[in-house]
Protein backbone atom coordinates (compact mmCIF):
# COMPACT_ATOMS: atom_id res chain seq x y z
CA UNK A 1 0.00 0.00 0.00
CA UNK A 2 1.03 3.60 -0.48
CA UNK A 3 1.93 5.91 2.40
CA UNK A 4 1.03 9.54 1.90
CA UNK A 5 2.91 12.00 4.87
CA UNK A 6 0.39 15.07 4.46
CA UNK A 7 -3.10 14.81 2.46
CA UNK A 8 -3.46 18.03 0.75
CA UNK A 9 -7.24 19.37 -0.28
CA UNK A 10 -6.31 22.27 -2.54
CA UNK A 11 -8.25 25.17 -3.40
CA UNK A 12 -8.06 25.74 -6.84
CA UNK A 13 -5.88 24.24 -9.96
CA UNK A 14 -3.17 26.43 -9.83
CA UNK A 15 -2.66 25.37 -6.22
CA UNK A 16 -2.61 21.94 -7.24
CA UNK A 17 -0.24 22.14 -9.96
CA UNK A 18 2.34 24.39 -8.08
CA UNK A 19 2.59 21.24 -5.57
CA UNK A 20 2.26 18.51 -8.54
CA UNK A 21 5.50 19.65 -9.79
CA UNK A 22 7.54 18.36 -7.12
CA UNK A 23 8.48 14.70 -8.00
CA UNK A 24 7.39 13.56 -4.09
CA UNK A 25 3.77 14.90 -4.71
CA UNK A 26 1.10 13.16 -6.25
CA UNK A 27 -2.39 13.75 -7.61
CA UNK A 28 -5.36 11.46 -5.88
CA UNK A 29 -8.10 10.36 -7.89
CA UNK A 30 -9.83 7.78 -6.73
CA UNK A 31 -7.07 6.67 -5.31
CA UNK A 32 -8.25 2.65 -6.34
CA UNK A 33 -4.92 1.97 -8.23
CA UNK A 34 -2.51 4.12 -6.27
CA UNK A 35 -3.12 2.54 -3.19
CA UNK A 36 -2.26 -1.06 -4.67
CA UNK A 37 1.05 0.81 -5.41
CA UNK A 38 3.46 1.29 -2.50
CA UNK A 39 4.48 4.81 -3.70
CA UNK A 40 5.96 6.66 -0.96
CA UNK A 41 3.75 10.01 -1.06
CA UNK A 42 5.06 13.24 0.86
CA UNK A 43 1.62 14.78 -0.47
CA UNK A 44 -1.26 13.68 -2.13
CA UNK A 45 -3.23 16.48 -3.73
CA UNK A 46 -6.64 15.99 -3.05
CA UNK A 47 -8.58 18.05 -5.61
CA UNK A 48 -12.37 16.60 -4.45
CA UNK A 49 -13.51 20.08 -3.21
CA UNK A 50 -13.02 21.67 -6.44
CA UNK A 51 -16.42 20.78 -8.05
CA UNK A 52 -15.25 18.53 -10.62
CA UNK A 53 -17.24 15.54 -10.20
CA UNK A 54 -20.22 16.52 -12.70
CA UNK A 55 -21.13 16.01 -15.79
CA UNK A 56 -22.48 18.88 -17.81
CA UNK A 57 -24.30 18.45 -21.39
CA UNK A 58 -24.04 21.73 -23.40
CA UNK A 59 -25.11 21.84 -27.20
CA UNK A 60 -22.57 20.13 -29.01
CA UNK A 61 -20.39 18.23 -25.94
CA UNK A 62 -20.98 15.93 -22.96
CA UNK A 63 -18.38 17.97 -20.91
CA UNK A 64 -17.00 15.45 -17.54
CA UNK A 65 -15.04 16.51 -14.62
CA UNK A 66 -11.69 14.26 -13.75
CA UNK A 67 -13.12 13.58 -10.45
CA UNK A 68 -16.84 11.93 -11.67
CA UNK A 69 -17.00 8.31 -10.43
CA UNK A 70 -17.36 5.84 -13.40
CA UNK A 71 -20.54 4.98 -11.90
CA UNK A 72 -21.82 8.16 -12.56
CA UNK A 73 -21.18 8.26 -15.93
CA UNK A 74 -22.29 4.29 -16.38
CA UNK A 75 -25.79 5.12 -15.48
CA UNK A 76 -25.96 8.83 -16.63
CA UNK A 77 -29.06 8.35 -19.00
CA UNK A 78 -27.93 11.81 -21.30
CA UNK A 79 -24.60 10.37 -22.06
CA UNK A 80 -25.98 6.56 -22.68
CA UNK A 81 -28.86 7.68 -24.33
CA UNK A 82 -25.98 9.67 -26.73
CA UNK A 83 -23.76 6.99 -27.28
CA UNK A 84 -26.47 3.96 -27.44
CA UNK A 85 -24.93 2.71 -24.06
CA UNK A 86 -22.13 2.51 -24.93
CA UNK A 87 -20.29 4.58 -21.49
CA UNK A 88 -22.60 1.99 -19.69
CA UNK A 89 -20.96 -1.08 -21.45
CA UNK A 90 -17.16 0.12 -20.96
CA UNK A 91 -17.65 0.69 -17.28
CA UNK A 92 -20.30 -2.21 -16.22
CA UNK A 93 -17.58 -5.30 -15.34
CA UNK A 94 -15.08 -2.89 -13.30
CA UNK A 95 -15.05 -4.53 -10.07
CA UNK A 96 -18.20 -3.54 -9.01
CA UNK A 97 -20.34 -0.77 -7.82
CA UNK A 98 -18.87 0.17 -4.88
CA UNK A 99 -15.53 0.26 -6.43
CA UNK A 100 -17.12 1.99 -9.71
CA UNK A 101 -18.63 4.73 -6.92
CA UNK A 102 -14.79 6.08 -6.20
CA UNK A 103 -12.70 5.20 -8.89
CA UNK A 104 -12.46 8.29 -11.11
CA UNK A 105 -12.45 9.44 -15.18
CA UNK A 106 -9.72 11.66 -14.56
CA UNK A 107 -7.40 8.80 -13.18
CA UNK A 108 -8.60 6.41 -15.60
CA UNK A 109 -7.83 7.90 -18.63
CA UNK A 110 -4.59 9.89 -16.75
CA UNK A 111 -3.34 6.53 -16.45
CA UNK A 112 -3.75 5.04 -19.52
CA UNK A 113 -3.49 1.49 -18.73
CA UNK A 114 -3.04 -1.20 -21.06
CA UNK A 115 -6.51 -3.13 -19.43
CA UNK A 116 -8.37 -0.12 -19.94
CA UNK A 117 -12.45 -0.32 -20.84
CA UNK A 118 -13.08 2.82 -21.09
CA UNK A 119 -9.93 4.48 -22.87
CA UNK A 120 -10.77 1.59 -25.94
CA UNK A 121 -14.40 3.55 -26.11
CA UNK A 122 -13.61 6.72 -25.80
CA UNK A 123 -11.03 6.68 -28.36
CA UNK A 124 -13.77 5.71 -31.05
CA UNK A 125 -15.41 8.97 -29.94
CA UNK A 126 -14.38 12.37 -30.49
CA UNK A 127 -13.09 12.56 -26.72
CA UNK A 128 -10.67 15.39 -25.71
CA UNK A 129 -8.49 15.58 -22.29
CA UNK A 130 -8.88 19.22 -20.78
CA UNK A 131 -5.27 19.35 -19.69
CA UNK A 132 -4.54 22.32 -16.90
CA UNK A 133 -1.34 23.23 -18.70
CA UNK A 134 -1.44 21.47 -21.84
CA UNK A 135 -5.06 22.72 -23.04
CA UNK A 136 -7.03 20.73 -25.21
CA UNK A 137 -5.18 17.28 -26.04
CA UNK A 138 -7.39 14.60 -28.38
CA UNK A 139 -7.82 11.38 -26.85
CA UNK A 140 -6.11 9.58 -29.76
CA UNK A 141 -2.52 11.62 -29.12
CA UNK A 142 -2.74 11.83 -24.85
CA UNK A 143 -2.78 8.21 -25.42
CA UNK A 144 0.83 7.99 -26.80
CA UNK A 145 1.84 11.12 -24.62
CA UNK A 146 4.84 10.72 -21.60
CA UNK A 147 3.36 10.73 -18.31
CA UNK A 148 3.77 14.48 -17.28
CA UNK A 149 3.25 16.87 -13.96
CA UNK A 150 0.20 18.38 -15.80
CA UNK A 151 -3.30 17.53 -14.60
CA UNK A 152 -6.60 16.41 -16.43
CA UNK A 153 -9.44 18.45 -15.56
CA UNK A 154 -11.84 17.51 -17.74
CA UNK A 155 -13.29 15.14 -20.63
CA UNK A 156 -15.00 16.52 -23.55
CA UNK A 157 -16.86 14.51 -25.57
CA UNK A 158 -18.61 15.52 -28.69
CA UNK A 159 -22.04 15.25 -29.74
CA UNK A 160 -21.16 14.23 -33.31
CA UNK A 161 -24.01 12.14 -33.83
CA UNK A 162 -21.67 9.17 -34.30
CA UNK A 163 -23.01 5.03 -33.87
CA UNK A 164 -21.37 3.20 -31.34
CA UNK A 165 -20.51 -0.05 -29.84
CA UNK A 166 -18.32 -1.83 -27.12
CA UNK A 167 -17.26 -5.15 -26.76
CA UNK A 168 -14.55 -7.01 -23.88
CA UNK A 169 -13.91 -10.44 -23.26
CA UNK A 170 -13.12 -11.55 -19.91
CA UNK A 171 -11.88 -15.27 -18.10
CA UNK A 172 -14.21 -14.58 -15.85
CA UNK A 173 -16.64 -11.19 -14.78
CA UNK A 174 -15.13 -8.25 -13.22
CA UNK A 175 -11.71 -9.32 -13.94
CA UNK A 176 -9.52 -7.61 -15.85
CA UNK A 177 -9.92 -7.51 -19.53
CA UNK A 178 -8.47 -10.16 -22.06
CA UNK A 179 -9.49 -7.87 -24.88
CA UNK A 180 -11.17 -5.41 -25.63
CA UNK A 181 -12.40 -3.86 -28.81
CA UNK A 182 -14.76 -0.68 -30.19
CA UNK A 183 -16.16 1.04 -32.94
CA UNK A 184 -17.80 3.72 -34.13
CA UNK A 185 -19.54 5.21 -37.38
CA UNK A 186 -19.81 8.25 -38.67
CA UNK A 187 -21.06 9.42 -42.03
CA UNK A 188 -19.77 6.25 -43.58
CA UNK A 189 -16.09 6.51 -41.64
CA UNK A 190 -15.55 3.79 -39.38
CA UNK A 191 -13.19 4.33 -35.80
CA UNK A 192 -12.33 1.18 -34.16
CA UNK A 193 -9.99 0.63 -31.66
CA UNK A 194 -8.21 -2.81 -29.27
CA UNK A 195 -7.26 -2.27 -26.14
CA UNK A 196 -5.95 -5.31 -23.33
CA UNK A 197 -3.57 -7.01 -26.13
CA UNK A 198 -2.36 -6.11 -23.35
CA UNK A 199 -0.83 -2.84 -24.43
CA UNK A 200 -3.08 0.07 -23.89
CA UNK A 201 -5.71 0.61 -26.35
CA UNK A 202 -4.77 1.52 -29.98
CA UNK A 203 -6.89 2.86 -33.05
CA UNK A 204 -6.87 1.02 -36.22
CA UNK A 205 -5.85 2.72 -39.14
CA UNK A 206 -7.39 1.15 -41.75
CA UNK A 207 -10.93 1.43 -40.57
CA UNK A 208 -11.26 4.18 -42.51
CA UNK A 209 -11.66 2.09 -45.25
CA UNK A 210 -14.11 0.60 -44.55
CA UNK A 211 -17.54 0.13 -46.57
CA UNK A 212 -20.18 2.15 -44.94
CA UNK A 213 -21.98 -1.32 -44.36
CA UNK A 214 -18.87 -3.38 -43.55
CA UNK A 215 -19.15 -7.23 -44.78
CA UNK A 216 -17.84 -10.27 -42.57
CA UNK A 217 -14.44 -10.17 -44.80
CA UNK A 218 -14.57 -6.17 -44.60
CA UNK A 219 -14.23 -6.80 -40.88
CA UNK A 220 -11.98 -9.92 -41.24
CA UNK A 221 -9.59 -7.63 -43.11
CA UNK A 222 -9.46 -5.18 -40.63
CA UNK A 223 -8.47 -7.73 -37.85
CA UNK A 224 -6.01 -8.89 -39.85
CA UNK A 225 -4.27 -5.22 -40.12
CA UNK A 226 -4.84 -4.86 -36.42
CA UNK A 227 -3.25 -8.54 -36.16
CA UNK A 228 -0.26 -7.15 -38.10
CA UNK A 229 0.53 -3.73 -37.32
CA UNK A 230 -0.84 -3.51 -33.32
CA UNK A 231 1.68 -5.40 -30.34
CA UNK A 232 0.13 -8.17 -29.00
CA UNK A 233 1.77 -9.80 -25.98
CA UNK A 234 1.10 -13.25 -23.82
CA UNK A 235 0.32 -12.33 -19.52
CA UNK A 236 -0.98 -14.35 -16.90
CA UNK A 237 -4.45 -14.18 -18.97
CA UNK A 238 -4.04 -14.90 -22.20
CA UNK A 239 -2.04 -15.45 -24.97
CA UNK A 240 -1.17 -13.45 -28.16
CA UNK A 241 -2.02 -15.99 -30.51
CA UNK A 242 -5.56 -16.07 -28.48
CA UNK A 243 -6.08 -12.11 -28.03
CA UNK A 244 -5.10 -12.33 -32.14
CA UNK A 245 -8.20 -14.80 -32.76
CA UNK A 246 -10.61 -12.37 -30.39
CA UNK A 247 -9.48 -9.57 -32.23
CA UNK A 248 -11.53 -10.56 -35.25
CA UNK A 249 -14.46 -12.01 -33.12
CA UNK A 250 -15.24 -8.58 -30.83
CA UNK A 251 -14.77 -6.69 -33.93
CA UNK A 252 -16.90 -8.50 -35.43
CA UNK A 253 -19.67 -8.12 -32.83
CA UNK A 254 -19.04 -4.85 -32.39
CA UNK A 255 -19.61 -3.79 -35.99
CA UNK A 256 -22.55 -5.70 -36.06
CA UNK A 257 -24.14 -4.09 -33.43
CA UNK A 258 -23.70 -0.39 -34.87
CA UNK A 259 -25.29 -1.77 -38.04
CA UNK A 260 -27.50 -3.57 -36.26
CA UNK A 261 -26.50 -6.97 -38.37
CA UNK A 262 -24.12 -8.05 -41.00
CA UNK A 263 -24.65 -9.36 -44.59
CA UNK A 264 -22.80 -12.55 -44.23
CA UNK A 265 -21.24 -13.80 -47.93
CA UNK A 266 -21.83 -17.46 -46.99
CA UNK B 1 -4.70 15.48 10.97
CA UNK B 2 -8.26 16.23 12.57
CA UNK B 3 -11.75 14.85 10.52
CA UNK B 4 -15.37 15.16 11.54
CA UNK B 5 -17.10 12.25 10.55
CA UNK B 6 -21.13 11.14 11.44
CA UNK B 7 -20.93 7.81 12.04
CA UNK B 8 -24.43 6.37 11.73
CA UNK B 9 -25.64 10.06 12.72
CA UNK B 10 -23.46 9.99 15.41
CA UNK B 11 -21.00 13.45 14.97
CA UNK B 12 -17.17 11.87 15.60
CA UNK B 13 -13.85 13.97 15.63
CA UNK B 14 -10.85 11.91 15.22
CA UNK B 15 -6.96 12.47 14.17
CA UNK B 16 -6.06 10.75 11.24
CA UNK B 17 -2.78 9.86 9.23
CA UNK B 18 -2.93 11.21 5.78
CA UNK B 19 -2.63 7.58 4.58
CA UNK B 20 -5.48 6.19 6.89
CA UNK B 21 -8.11 4.21 5.51
CA UNK B 22 -11.62 4.65 6.25
CA UNK B 23 -12.39 1.34 7.38
CA UNK B 24 -9.25 1.77 10.08
CA UNK B 25 -11.59 4.73 11.67
CA UNK B 26 -14.88 3.00 11.94
CA UNK B 27 -13.30 -0.17 13.56
CA UNK B 28 -11.79 2.04 15.51
CA UNK B 29 -14.27 3.62 16.65
CA UNK B 30 -16.09 0.57 17.30
CA UNK B 31 -18.05 -0.39 14.43
CA UNK B 32 -16.71 -3.66 14.09
CA UNK B 33 -19.27 -5.08 11.31
CA UNK B 34 -16.49 -3.57 9.03
CA UNK B 35 -14.16 -5.80 7.86
CA UNK B 36 -11.07 -6.13 5.78
CA UNK B 37 -11.28 -9.11 2.96
CA UNK B 38 -8.94 -8.84 0.63
CA UNK B 39 -5.77 -6.12 -0.29
CA UNK B 40 -6.74 -6.17 -3.76
CA UNK B 41 -10.23 -3.77 -3.62
CA UNK B 42 -11.80 -6.76 -5.23
CA UNK B 43 -14.26 -8.99 -2.59
CA UNK B 44 -16.90 -6.11 -1.12
CA UNK B 45 -16.50 -6.96 2.66
CA UNK B 46 -15.63 -3.47 3.94
CA UNK B 47 -18.67 -2.05 1.86
CA UNK B 48 -19.91 0.83 3.80
CA UNK B 49 -22.30 4.12 2.57
CA UNK B 50 -20.75 7.19 2.21
CA UNK B 51 -23.57 10.09 1.52
CA UNK B 52 -25.49 6.84 1.26
CA UNK B 53 -23.64 5.25 -1.96
CA UNK B 54 -22.05 1.82 -1.13
CA UNK B 55 -17.98 2.29 -1.20
CA UNK B 56 -15.13 -0.24 -0.33
CA UNK B 57 -13.98 1.45 2.65
CA UNK B 58 -10.41 -0.30 2.90
CA UNK B 59 -9.81 2.01 -0.39
CA UNK B 60 -11.04 5.04 0.81
CA UNK B 61 -8.66 7.49 2.20
CA UNK B 62 -10.58 8.68 5.57
CA UNK B 63 -9.54 12.39 4.81
CA UNK B 64 -12.13 12.11 1.95
CA UNK B 65 -14.86 11.61 4.58
CA UNK B 66 -14.41 14.32 6.28
CA UNK B 67 -17.90 16.37 7.04
CA UNK B 68 -19.42 13.48 5.48
CA UNK B 69 -22.00 11.05 6.28
CA UNK B 70 -20.96 7.30 6.64
CA UNK B 71 -23.33 4.52 7.63
CA UNK B 72 -22.18 0.93 8.50
CA UNK B 73 -24.58 -2.18 9.58
CA UNK B 74 -24.66 -1.18 12.75
CA UNK B 75 -26.81 1.77 11.24
CA UNK B 76 -29.10 0.11 9.17
CA UNK B 77 -29.91 -3.00 11.84
CA UNK B 78 -33.32 -3.33 11.84
CA UNK B 79 -33.29 -3.52 7.63
CA UNK B 80 -30.03 -5.86 8.14
CA UNK B 81 -31.54 -7.94 10.37
CA UNK B 82 -35.06 -8.52 8.32
CA UNK B 83 -32.72 -9.45 5.36
CA UNK B 84 -31.21 -11.57 7.41
CA UNK B 85 -34.21 -13.65 8.14
CA UNK B 86 -34.28 -14.10 4.57
CA UNK B 87 -31.32 -15.37 4.26
CA UNK B 88 -31.21 -17.84 6.82
CA UNK B 89 -34.77 -19.10 5.70
CA UNK B 90 -32.75 -19.72 2.58
CA UNK B 91 -29.75 -21.37 4.27
CA UNK B 92 -28.01 -19.21 2.57
CA UNK B 93 -24.68 -18.70 4.33
CA UNK B 94 -22.00 -21.03 5.28
CA UNK B 95 -19.14 -19.12 7.06
CA UNK B 96 -21.03 -16.20 6.82
CA UNK B 97 -17.92 -13.95 6.63
CA UNK B 98 -19.09 -12.13 3.76
CA UNK B 99 -22.09 -11.33 4.66
CA UNK B 100 -21.93 -7.95 5.92
CA UNK B 101 -20.93 -6.62 2.80
CA UNK B 102 -23.44 -8.23 1.10
CA UNK B 103 -25.95 -7.31 3.12
CA UNK B 104 -24.90 -3.46 2.90
CA UNK B 105 -24.58 -3.21 -0.99
CA UNK B 106 -28.38 -5.21 -1.12
CA UNK B 107 -29.91 -2.65 1.10
CA UNK B 108 -27.84 0.13 -1.31
CA UNK B 109 -29.68 -1.46 -4.80
CA UNK B 110 -32.66 -1.65 -2.64
CA UNK B 111 -32.59 1.76 -2.28
CA UNK B 112 -31.20 2.85 -5.38
CA UNK B 113 -33.65 0.49 -8.03
CA UNK B 114 -37.18 -0.56 -7.59
CA UNK B 115 -37.79 -3.87 -9.02
CA UNK B 116 -34.77 -4.61 -10.57
CA UNK B 117 -34.32 -7.43 -13.17
CA UNK B 118 -32.14 -10.71 -12.51
CA UNK B 119 -29.24 -9.31 -14.55
CA UNK B 120 -29.33 -5.76 -12.72
CA UNK B 121 -28.82 -7.61 -9.49
CA UNK B 122 -26.78 -9.90 -10.41
CA UNK B 123 -24.63 -6.44 -12.25
CA UNK B 124 -24.77 -4.87 -8.99
CA UNK B 125 -23.67 -7.17 -6.72
CA UNK B 126 -20.88 -8.64 -8.72
CA UNK B 127 -18.34 -6.65 -6.12
CA UNK B 128 -19.40 -8.95 -3.39
CA UNK B 129 -17.22 -12.27 -3.28
CA UNK B 130 -18.17 -15.36 -1.32
CA UNK B 131 -15.57 -17.95 -1.58
CA UNK B 132 -17.89 -20.55 0.42
CA UNK B 133 -21.22 -20.63 -1.84
CA UNK B 134 -22.31 -20.62 -5.33
CA UNK B 135 -24.29 -17.77 -4.62
CA UNK B 136 -27.67 -19.39 -5.06
CA UNK B 137 -29.38 -19.26 -1.64
CA UNK B 138 -28.61 -15.40 -1.61
CA UNK B 139 -29.91 -14.70 -4.70
CA UNK B 140 -33.04 -16.51 -3.73
CA UNK B 141 -32.84 -14.69 -0.24
CA UNK B 142 -33.19 -11.41 -2.33
CA UNK B 143 -35.51 -11.96 -4.81
CA UNK B 144 -37.68 -13.00 -1.99
CA UNK B 145 -36.70 -9.63 -0.15
CA UNK B 146 -37.20 -7.27 -2.76
CA UNK B 147 -40.05 -9.45 -3.77
CA UNK B 148 -41.47 -8.72 -0.11
CA UNK B 149 -40.36 -4.87 0.27
CA UNK B 150 -40.97 -3.25 -2.90
CA UNK B 151 -44.34 -5.16 -3.41
CA UNK B 152 -44.09 -6.86 -6.55
CA UNK B 153 -44.66 -10.67 -6.15
CA UNK B 154 -45.35 -10.55 -9.93
CA UNK B 155 -41.10 -9.21 -10.45
CA UNK B 156 -40.01 -13.03 -10.63
CA UNK B 157 -43.16 -13.77 -12.46
CA UNK B 158 -43.31 -17.67 -14.48
CA UNK B 159 -45.43 -19.08 -11.75
CA UNK B 160 -42.62 -19.29 -9.27
CA UNK B 161 -43.66 -19.82 -5.88
CA UNK B 162 -41.49 -18.06 -3.24
CA UNK B 163 -40.34 -19.73 -0.93
CA UNK B 164 -39.06 -19.33 2.43
CA UNK B 165 -40.89 -15.76 3.13
CA UNK B 166 -41.26 -15.44 6.66
C1 LIG C 1 -8.37 -4.08 -8.51
C2 LIG C 1 -8.59 -3.21 -9.70
C3 LIG C 1 -9.22 -3.72 -10.82
C4 LIG C 1 -9.42 -2.92 -11.94
N1 LIG C 1 -10.05 -3.45 -13.05
C5 LIG C 1 -10.23 -2.68 -14.15
C6 LIG C 1 -10.88 -3.19 -15.33
O1 LIG C 1 -11.25 -4.35 -15.41
N2 LIG C 1 -11.03 -2.36 -16.39
C7 LIG C 1 -10.62 -1.05 -16.36
O2 LIG C 1 -10.80 -0.35 -17.35
N3 LIG C 1 -10.03 -0.54 -15.27
C8 LIG C 1 -9.82 -1.33 -14.16
N4 LIG C 1 -9.18 -0.80 -13.07
C9 LIG C 1 -8.74 0.61 -13.12
C10 LIG C 1 -9.79 1.53 -12.51
O3 LIG C 1 -10.99 1.45 -13.25
C11 LIG C 1 -9.32 2.98 -12.51
O4 LIG C 1 -9.04 3.35 -13.82
C12 LIG C 1 -8.11 3.18 -11.66
O5 LIG C 1 -8.39 2.77 -10.34
C13 LIG C 1 -7.66 4.63 -11.66
O6 LIG C 1 -8.69 5.47 -11.23
P1 LIG C 1 -8.60 6.16 -9.79
O7 LIG C 1 -9.65 7.21 -9.74
O8 LIG C 1 -8.59 5.15 -8.74
O9 LIG C 1 -7.17 6.89 -9.92
P2 LIG C 1 -5.92 6.94 -8.94
O10 LIG C 1 -5.51 5.58 -8.50
O11 LIG C 1 -6.20 7.93 -7.86
O12 LIG C 1 -4.85 7.57 -9.94
C14 LIG C 1 -4.30 6.85 -11.02
C15 LIG C 1 -3.15 7.68 -11.61
O13 LIG C 1 -3.65 8.86 -12.22
C16 LIG C 1 -3.15 10.02 -11.59
N5 LIG C 1 -4.26 10.97 -11.58
C17 LIG C 1 -5.50 10.77 -11.04
N6 LIG C 1 -6.31 11.79 -11.32
C18 LIG C 1 -5.57 12.68 -12.05
C19 LIG C 1 -5.86 13.93 -12.65
N7 LIG C 1 -7.06 14.50 -12.58
N8 LIG C 1 -4.86 14.56 -13.33
C20 LIG C 1 -3.63 13.98 -13.43
N9 LIG C 1 -3.31 12.79 -12.88
C21 LIG C 1 -4.27 12.15 -12.21
C22 LIG C 1 -2.66 9.59 -10.25
O14 LIG C 1 -1.63 10.41 -9.75
C23 LIG C 1 -2.16 8.18 -10.56
O15 LIG C 1 -0.91 8.22 -11.14
C24 LIG C 1 -8.97 -1.58 -11.94
C25 LIG C 1 -8.33 -1.05 -10.81
C26 LIG C 1 -8.13 -1.85 -9.70
C27 LIG C 1 -7.47 -1.25 -8.49
S1 LIG D 1 -11.55 -5.46 1.89
FE1 LIG D 1 -11.84 -6.44 -0.01
S2 LIG D 1 -12.67 -4.82 -1.18
FE2 LIG D 1 -12.27 -3.83 0.70
S1 LIG E 1 -20.46 -17.73 3.28
FE1 LIG E 1 -18.33 -17.94 3.58
S2 LIG E 1 -17.55 -16.33 2.36
FE2 LIG E 1 -19.61 -16.23 1.93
Amino acid sequence: MYTIRTFKRVESLEEAYELNQKKTTTILGGGMWLRLGNRQIQAAVDLSGLGLDTIEETDDAFVIGCMTPLRDMEVHPGLNRYFQDMIRDCLKDIVGVQFRNTATIGGSLYGRFGFSDPLTALLVLDTTVEMYKGGMIPLEDFVDMPYDRDILVRVHIRKDGRRCAYQSFRNTRTDFPVLTAAVSSKDGIWRAAVGARPKKAALIAGAAKLPERPEKKDVGALAKEARDTLKYEDNMRASADYRKILTGVLLERAVEAVCGGMDHED
Amino acid sequence: MKIKVWINDKAIATHIDGDTMLIDVLREKGYKSVKCGCDTTNCGLCTVWLEGRPVLSCAVPAARADGKHVTTLEGVAEEAEAFGRFMAAQGAEQCGYCSPGLIMNVLAMAREMKRPTETQIKEYLAGNLCRCTGYEGQYRAIRNYLAVTQGDYQLFGKGEVIEGVR
